[in-house]
C-alpha cells in the first residue's frame, strides 16, 4: 500500500557526487545500466526464427497495414541480457527482507511455480469442452473447498482477478441481495483506516461512502458507528485484522449491529494471513469476503500483478455469485457459464474467463504443502514476529495504539518531530541498509505511519539485523546535524531520489522516435 | 515445514521477549467464543514430492492442447512463447517484487512498463497507454466508464458482434452506475448499424475487430459519425497478433483502444491471468484507469522513471478515484513484453502474415467439404464455419477423436436457433498442415453422418 498524503515527492538538491566517482560507461562494476528496448535496434536483427508464411491472397479485405508499427530489432542474446540487467535493478523477497505493510512479501515457494506451468494445466484452453478438462475443474473445486473450511464460509466466488475486483464481487453482491428484496439503500459506511480501493468500490456501486472515524485504540468507533446506522445503509466494509494491524475487537458486535439494521458485513481480507487456523470469518458474521492470493496464500507479486481475489459468501449472499462458476453434476464437474432464471440469480460476469488459474495452481500446491498444522503456524509466525519487531523498535519508536498487535507493527513519526528527519527520509536510508522500506504515510490515522509487517518466512536473526540496523538510523535521525544525511539517501540504489511532481506535471508515458520527438 | 524457519526454542526466546508467555497471548483480542481450538478440517502439511505428484495428477486428467491438435480461440490463443520469455519472468527480480512503490529500487520494473506503455502505444496507433489491466473483458468494461467521464455522457452502444463476454462483464460492471449500455443484437453476417443509435447523449460506440465472429472491418466511417456528435469510438481487440498485419485502431480514428494481451507472451492457463491492454488519445490521458509509469529524472539528473499520475488513483482519491483498480497484470504485462522485443517490427508482421496464411489455407481446405460453409468474407486467423449439426455435439466428437476443433458459438451465445451450429476455428502458427488435415479429415466424417 502506498500513499502520498504529506509526502514530499520532489528530491532536494543534488548530491555531491563529483567526476571522480563516475565511469566512462555510467555502470559501476555489476551495477549495469541498459538503454530502453527502443534505443538498441538494428534494422536486419530478429529475436525469433519463423518459417516463411503460405503464399496466399490476403482476404483482410484491403485492411493490410501499410506503414511500420515502429518496433526495434534485436537479437535474442540482446533481450535476453536488456532484461536481465532491467532485473538487477529491482528490489525483491528473494534477495531479501521486504516488510511492506499490508502487502503479506512472504516467501514464493518453486514448487507452485512449476505446477502451474505443467502440461494440462499451464497450457489448457478456457473453451475446451468441459469433458476434456475434468481435472482443472476439481482443481478449482478442491481450492474452493480449502478457501470455505479455512474460513468457515459456505460458499466462494473464485473468478475475480485481484483484491479490489474481490471488493467489487462483494460489494455487487450486496447489492444485488438489496435489489432483489426491493429495498434501495443507498450508504455504505467504511472505517477511514480502510485501503482506498474500499471507498473506490462501493462508489463503483452506487452507494455514497460514509466514512467511520477511528477511536483511541486503533478500532473503528463503535459510537460514531452506531451513529451512523440506519434502514438506508447497505452494509459496512471492515478490513480485520484492520490496518493499523489489529484485530477489531468489536467485530461480533459490528456484525450483529449491521444485520440489524438489515445491512451486510463486508471484511476487507487483504490481512487474513494474520489468523489463518486461529479464527474463521464465518463464526464472526461475516457475509462477504475476499482473499488475496498473492498475499495470504503467495501466489508472487510479480512487480505489481497478476492477483487473485477469490471472495467467499454467506448463505445470504451466495445466490448472487457471478458466472461462471464450477458445479458438479451426474457426469462429473461443469461450469454454469450464464446467469438463467431458475439456476441462479447472479449479479452478472465479472472477467473474460474462469478466473486466475494460474494463481489457483499455485495457491493450492500452498495449501497442500503447508497443511491445516502450517496454515496455523503461519498465523503464529508472522504475529509472533510482527511483536517481536514491535518490542524492538517500541522505546525508539512510537506505537499509537496499546497492546499487541497482529501480523504487523505501526508506528508513527512523533519521535523524529523537530529532528528535519521524515518518514519518507528514515525509508530511502532504509535502502541503503540493504532492506525494501516498511509501507509509509499508511494507514492515513496515523501521522508518518510506518507500517511493517515481517511475515512468518524470515529468520531471528533477519529480525535482529533488521531491529538493529532500524533502531542505527533512528539513533541517527535523533541526533541533531543529520538531517542532511537522511536527505540524501539513497546513495547506493541504481538511483537517487526521483523527481516525481516533473513526473506528473508534464508526463512522458512512452518513447517516441526522435523525428517525433 | 520447510517454508518457516523458527524452532521452538527461538519460539520461545522471542515471546519472552514480547513479554507473553505463550502465543495465544497475541491472539486474545479475537473473541473468546470466536478463537479455534484444533486444527481446521483439512490434511496436515505434505512434503514437495507429494504436492508435486497430485499437481501432475489433476494435469494428466485434460487434455492439453500441446498434445492434441487444438483449434481453438474466441478471445484466448494459442501461440508459440519463445523459451527466453518464461526464463526472464521467473528471475525473483521480476517475480518477487511488488509494485515498484520506491522507484529507486524498482527501476527494472519501472522500465519494463515504460516500454510495455510503448508498446501497446505503438501497435495500437495510439498515443499513451497504461500499465496493463486485468484482461481484455475489464478493459473493455474500464473504457466504457472512463468514455461516459470524459464526454460527461450517460450512454454506451455496444456491437453485437462484441465478444459476448465483454458485453457481459461491461454490463456488470456498470449495471449500479448512473451509466448504460444498449447492446445490439450479433449478426454473423456482420451488418449492424451502429451509427444508427448515435446523438448528442452518447458516449461512446465500441466495436471489436476482427469482430467475435472473425470478420475485419474499416471502422474509418463510424469513427467520424462519433467524433461528429463527440462520441468517443472504442476498438476492441481480442487477437493481438492481427495488429501485425492489419491497419491499426488508432489509424482508423479510434480514441480509445482495448484488447487481450495475452497472444503475445502469455500462456492459456485456462483463462487466466492474462494481460488487459487500454490506450488512449494524449487529451484523455488524465481519465485514464489503471497505473501509468512516466520519465524523469533523479536528484543527479539521470533518467529513471516512477508511477505518476496517481492523483487520479483510489488511494489518493477514494470513492472519487477514476477506477478502483490498484494492480495491472504486472508480470503477463512484462512477459508481453519481453516476447514483443524479441519479435520487433520484421518478427511482429511475419508472425501476423504466418498466422494469416494457415489460417486462409484451412478454411479453403474447410470450405471445400460438402455440407460445411466458411462463413467469413474477410478474417485475420479465426474464422466461423456452419456445421451441418450442432456445434457443441461435433465439438465432443472431435475431442473423442484427440482433436480441439474450435469454440462452438453457442457456448458463448446460447438459445439462438440461428447460431446452434456455427464453430470458431482459429489457425494459428502453431498448427501445422497434418493438424489441419486431421480436423478436415473429422469434419468430413461429421459431413458425411449427417
Amino acid at each position: 500500500m502506498l500513499n502520498n498524503v504529506g509526502r514530499p515527492t520532489r528530491p532536494g538538491a543534488a548530491s555531491t557526487n563529483g567526476d571522480a566517482e563516475n565511469t566512462y560507461t555510467g555502470n559501476r562494476a555489476l551495477n549495469l545500466e541498459t538503454p530502453l528496448i527502443f534505443e538498441q535496434g538494428v534494422k536486419g536483427r530478429v529475436g525469433v526464427d519463423m518459417r516463411e508464411p503460405k503464399d496466399v491472397k490476403s482476404r483482410m479485405g484491403g485492411l493490410e497495414r501499410e506503414t511500420d508499427v515502429g518496433l526495434p530489432d534485436l537479437s535474442e542474446p540482446q533481450v535476453l541480457r536488456h532484461y536481465v540487467r532491467l532485473s538487477r535493478q529491482n528490489y525483491s523477497i528473494d534477495a531479501g527482507f521486504y516488510p511492506l505493510g499490508s502487502c503479506t512479501m512472504k516467501h514464493n515457494p518453486r514448487i507452485n511455480e512449476k505446477a502451474a506451468r505443467m502440461k494440462g494445466l499451464g497450457d489448457i484452453h478456457p473453451m475446451q469442452p468441459v469433458s476434456t478438462v475434468q481435472g482443472a475443474l476439481e482443481l478449482i473445486d478442491d481450492l474452493a473447498h480449502w478457501l470455505k473450511t479455512i474460513t468457515g464460509m459456505p460458499a466462494v466466488a473464485m473468478s475475480p482477478a485481484a483484491g479490489a475486483h474481490g471488493e467489487l464481487c462483494g460489494v455487487m453482491a450486496i447489492r444485488a441481495a438489496h435489489d432483489a428484496k426491493g429495498e434501495a439503500r443507498t450508504r455504505i459506511l467504511v472505517p477511514e483506516s480502510a485501503h482506498g480501493t474500499n471507498p473506490a468500490t462501493a462508489a463503483l456501486c452506487g452507494y455514497k461512502v460514509e466514512s467511520v472515524p477511528a477511536d483511541a485504540n486503533g478500532r473503528m468507533d463503535m459510537v460514531a458507528f452506531e451513529a451512523k446506522l440506519g434502514p438506508d445503509v447497505a452494509g459496512v466494509m471492515l478490513t480485520n485484522p484492520n490496518t493499523c494491524g489489529l484485530f477489531e475487537n468489536d467485530v461480533k458486535k459490528i456484525a450483529d449491529l449491521i444485520h440489524g439494521v438489515g445491512g451486510y458485513f463486508y471484511c476487507d481480507g487483504a490481512n487474513l494471513n494474520a489468523i489463518l487456523g486461529r479464527t474463521r470469518p464465518g463464526d464472526l458474521g461475516v457475509d462477504a469476503m475476499h482473499i488475496n492470493l498473492h498475499k495470504t496464500f503467495s501466489t508472487p507479486h510479480g512487480g505489481g500483478g497478476p492477483g487473485s481475489g477469490p471472495v467467499v459468501l454467506s448463505e445470504a449472499l451466495a445466490p448472487y455469485a457471478p458466472v461462471p462458476y464450477v458445479a458438479k453434476g451426474d457426469a462429473g464437474y461443469f461450469l454454469q457459464e450464464y446467469v438463467e432464471e431458475g439456476a441462479n440469480q447472479s449479479f452478472g460476469r465479472m472477467k473474460t474467463f474462469h478466473g486466475q488459474m494460474g494463481m489457483f495452481i499455485r495457491a493450492l500446491a500452498y495449501m497442500l504443502s503447508h497443511g491445516a498444522d502450517g496454515l496455523r503456524q503461519i498465523a503464529e509466525d508472522a504475529v509472533l514476529n510482527a511483536n517481536y519487531i514491535r518490542v524492538g523498535l517500541n522505546d525508539l519508536l512510537n506505537s499509537p495504539f496499546d497492546g499487541v498487535c497482529m501480523h504487523e507493527a505501526l508506528f508513527d513519526d512523533s519521535t523524529l518531530k523537530d529532528t528535519g528527519v521524515t518518514t519518507l527520509d528514515i525509508s530511502k536510508a532504509m535502502i541503503d541498509e540493504g532492506y525494501h522500506p516498511m509501507t509509509m504515510y499508511f494507514p492515513l490515522v496515523v501521522h508518518g505511519a510506518m507500517l511493517i509487517e515481517p511475515t512468518e518466512s524470515e529468520t531471528k536473526e533477519t529480525l535482529d539485523m533488521f531491529i538493529g540496523s532500524m533502531r542505527h538510523l533512528i539513533e541517527k535521525a535523533q541526533t541533531s546535524n543529520n538531517a542532511d544525511f537522511f536527505t540524501q539517501a539513497p546513495k547506493f540504489a541504481p538511483r537517487k531520489r526521483l523527481d516525481e511532481t516533473a513526473a506528473a506535471r508534464s508526463p512522458i508515458l512512452r518513447w517516441s522516435a526522435p523525428e517525433e520527438a | 515445514m520447510r517454508y518457516m524457519p523458527h524452532t521452538a526454542e527461538e519460539r520461545q526466546a522471542m515471546l519472552e521477549k514480547i513479554g507473553v508467555a505463550s502465543v495465544d497471548d497475541l491472539f486474545v483480542d479475537i473473541p473468546e467464543d470466536a478463537r479455534l481450538s484444533g486444527l481446521l478440517d483439512l490434511p496436515k502439511h505434505a512434503p514437495e514430492m507429494d504436492v508435486d505428484a497430485k499437481m501432475l495428477a489433476y494435469g494428466a486428467q485434460n487434455l492439453s492442447p500441446s498434445s492434441a491438435p487444438s483449434f481453438l480461440g474466441a478471445g484466448a490463443y494459442r501461440h508459440h512463447v519463445p523459451s527466453v520469455v518464461d526464463h526472464l519472468i521467473q528471475r525473483s527480480e521480476f517475480l518477487t517484487a511488488y509494485t515498484p512503490y520506491q522507484p529507486e529500487i524498482s527501476q527494472g520494473t519501472l522500465q519494463a512498463l515504460f516500454e510495455f506503455q510503448s508498446q501497446v502505444a505503438l501497435i495500437t496507433g495510439m498515443d499513451v497507454a497504461n500499465a496493463s489491466m486485468y484482461d481484455g473483458a475489464t478493459a473493455c468494461a474500464e473504457a466504457v466508464l472512463m468514455a461516459c467521464r470524459a464526454t460527461r455522457r450517460k450512454k454506451a452502444i455496444l456491437s453485437g458482434n462484441l465478444h459476448p463476454h465483454y458485453r457481459e462483464v461491461t454490463e456488470t460492471t456498470v449495471q449500479f452506475t448512473d451509466f448504460g449500455v444498449e447492446s445490439l443484437s450479433p449478426s454473423v453476417d456482420g451488418v449492424e448499424d451502429l451509427a444508427a443509435g448515435l446523438g448528442k447523449d452518447i458516449a461512446c460506440v465500441v466495436v471489436q475487430n476482427p469482430d467475435f465472429f472473425g470478420r475485419l472491418q474499416d471502422l474509418s466511417d463510424l469513427a467520424d459519425k462519433c467524433h461528429e456528435v463527440g462520441a468517443l469510438l472504442v476498438v476492441v481487440v481480442t487477437e493481438v497478433v492481427s495488429l501485425g498485419a492489419m491497419r491499426s485502431p488508432g489509424h482508423m480514428g479510434a480514441d480509445i483502444v482495448v484488447g487481450e494481451g495475452q497472444s503475445i507472451g502469455v500462456p492459456l492457463s485456462y483463462g487466466g491471468p492474462y494481460v488487459g491492454l487500454f490506450a488512449t488519445r494524449q487529451k484523455y490521458v488524465r481519465q485514464m484507469p489503471g497505473r501509468l509509469c512516466g520519465e524523469t529524472v533523479d536528484q543527479d539528473g539521470t533518467r529513471g522513471f516512477v508511477l505518476t499520475l496517481s492523483t487520479r488513483e483510489q488511494h489518493i482519491r477514494r470513492e472519487k478515484a477514476t477506477s478502483n483498480i490498484c494492480t495491472n497484470a504486472g508480470l503477463c504485462s512484462l512477459a508481453f513484453s519481453i516476447h514483443m522485443s524479441l519479435l520487433g517490427e520484421v518478427g511482429f508482421s511475419k508472425l501476423a502474415k504466418l498466422n494469416h496464411g494457415e489460417a486462409v489455407a484451412a478454411a479453403d481446405k474447410i470450405s471445400a467439404i460438402e455440407g460445411i460453409d466458411v462463413l467469413n468474407d474477410t478474417f485475420f486467423n479465426e474464422f466461423t464455419v456452419k456445421l451441418p449439426i450442432p456445434a457443441a455435439i461435433a465439438v465432443e466428437q472431435l475431442a473423442s477423436k484427440g482433436i480441439l476443433g474450435g469454440v462452438p458459438v453457442s457456448r458463448l451465445l446460447p438459445d439462438t436457433a440461428e447460431f446452434e451450429n456455427l464453430l470458431l476455428v482459429t489457425v494459428t502458427e502453431t498448427n501445422s498442415d497434418a493438424d489441419v488435415d486431421q480436423l478436415v479429415a473429422a469434419l468430413e466424417e461429421i459431413a458425411n453422418a449427417k
